[in-house]
């Protein structure tokens, strides 16, 4: 099943409740169970890394969990909620064809258009259900830097029983930089992520409401 | 060689240790003193984040991720081993005290004493214990903390010395007992993994102080925490018994 791509508007003004909704039901409910479990591992996670900083910085100690221990049954435990919402969103996605409809292709020089009109104030965002080239490309890169996240966590937590994920991430000591990087762009996506969805309230309503 | 002060091997130890068998004691609120966001969170009723029951709740999860990690874990899946030219120097102390309350144990007094489900009880000295037959590993440590460090570690397997003590090798638990107190509690698929070491030596000299003079037990599919320093004490139980720091909120399994 591939999923519309547009949103039927009557002559009225009003929407469409009849129109499939801008985002299906599958993709509000996976979206919002993910950023919890998103929120949990970053919060938990800085309480990880506070035990032993790779760089010359700590996150703030009220970081989630009080202490190592704290932070490390949050981190494991919210783990299986990001694992399986995410294997349900994407299994889901790719039943209904989503990515390759919403997000492919990103031709070269739409992106560059787009990104002069993002940087100047000038992308519209009149038509919610298609995504612009900045867009895609960033959904397609959080997507990805989902998928690095995890296999690069269960490369440091099972270095002898994962070994030949380990050893692809270039071995425990690299996986663990890996680590950080994958949630340092996932922190820089969600900055971006959450300031958009402010400028353009519409698309906070659409996340919540599918209209 | 090593003149060591003190002689005690508390054998109290072993016997309280070995009536802690009661079902689960050590799992409960094992967050407790340890949450300051937590007390926090009280002190204004707000016990959604860090409070009692969503410490339940996460102590639930951490026992279901021991059952996932016991299933994850192969019996015969070797940690990786390295190259001399790998081992980290120097190698980084830890442990819950400082480097200097490291406890110092009388070699000459010293006995390794047996609990639990193991045929022949008898104590070993340190000089019955070296007379084992050894092995050397160089394999990574890694800590709970995130950091690892490679060494070498010279001993003999666990599972020869569990064999010719008449273990029930069909128990569940290796409970260690250490001379300042300490104690850990691991599963018996992980006791009789090959790599799984009684350490007499560490960089190829007698097990140093602070490394866990007289005996360690080194477990490279392990986090390093669940490797105890200065073992007096081994029993081989089917009650769980938890451990210092599992007490206090780590994972008890915590296999790599």
């Amino acid at each position: 099943m591939v999923e519309s791509r547009t949103n039927t508007v009557d002559i009225r003004g009003g929407v469409d409740v009849r129109a499939a909704p801008i985002h299906p039901l599958y993709v509000r409910v996976t979206h919002w169970i993910n950023a919890l479990a998103v929120l949990i591992m970053i919060g938990s996670g800085w309480q990880i890394y506070n035990a032993s900083p790779l760089f010359d910085f700590t996150f703030p100690q009220s970081s989630l969990g009080g202490w190592l221990a704290g932070g490390l049954l949050w981190h494991f435990a919210a783990m299986w909620l990001l694992i399986a919402n995410g294997l349900i969103y994407l299994v889901l996605g790719l039943a209904r064809d989503r990515f390759r409809h919403k997000l492919l292709p990103i031709r070269p020089r739409e992106l560059v258009a787009d990104t002069i009109a993002a940087l100047t104030g000038k992308l519209r965002h009149d038509d919610l259900t298609r995504y612009n080239a900045v867009q895609k490309l960033f959904y397609l890169g959080i997507l990805l830097a989902g998928i690095v996240i995890v296999a690069s966590g269960f490369a440091i937590w099972k270095p002898v029983q994962l070994a030949p994920l380990t050893s692809l991430l270039g071995g425990y000591e690299a996986a663990r930089y890996v680590h950080f990087f994958a949630m340092a762009a996932i922190v820089a996506f969600l900055v971006i992520h959450i300031v958009m969805a402010l400028l353009v309230p519409k698309s906070l309503r659409a996340m919540i409401t599918g209209r | 060689m090593h003149k060591r002060k003190i002689a005690t091997v508390d054998s109290a130890l072993l016997i309280k240790d070995a009536a802690r068998q009661l079902p689960d004691p050590a799992r409960r609120l094992f967050l407790r003193n340890t949450l300051s966001l937590g007390a926090l969170a009280l002190l204004t009723g707000c016990d959604i984040v860090d409070g009692p029951s969503s410490e339940k709740a996460l102590r639930v999860v951490s026992e279901f991720n021991d059952w996932v990690q016991a299933r994850l874990f192969s019996p015969n899946r070797l940690a990786e081993t390295y190259a001399e030219s790998a081992i980290t120097k120097p190698f980084r102390f830890n442990a819950y005290y400082s480097e200097e309350e490291a406890p110092d144990v009388d070699e000459e007094a010293y006995r390794l004493k047996l609990d639990g489900l193991i045929a022949n009880k008898q104590p070993w000295t340190l000089d019955q214990l070296y007379a084992l037959p050894q092995q050397s590993q160089i394999t990574r440590l890694v800590c709970v903390e995130g950091w690892s460090a490679i060494g070498k570690w010279t001993g003999a397997p666990l599972a020869d010395f569990l064999r010719r003590v008449g273990a029930d090798l069909t128990a569940k638990y290796v409970h260690f007992v250490c001379a300042e107190g300490y104690s850990v509690s691991i599963d018996m698929p992980t006791a009789l993994h090959p790599q799984t070491q009684m350490t007499f030596r560490f960089a190829d000299e007698v097990l140093p102080t602070k490394f866990g003079f007289p005996l360690r037990i080194r477990m490279p599919t392990k986090l390093g925490f669940k490797n105890p320093k200065h073992v007096v004490g081994l029993a081989v139980l089917n009650n769980y018994t938890g451990g210092y720091w599992e007490d206090r909120g780590y994972n008890w399994f915590s296999g790599l």
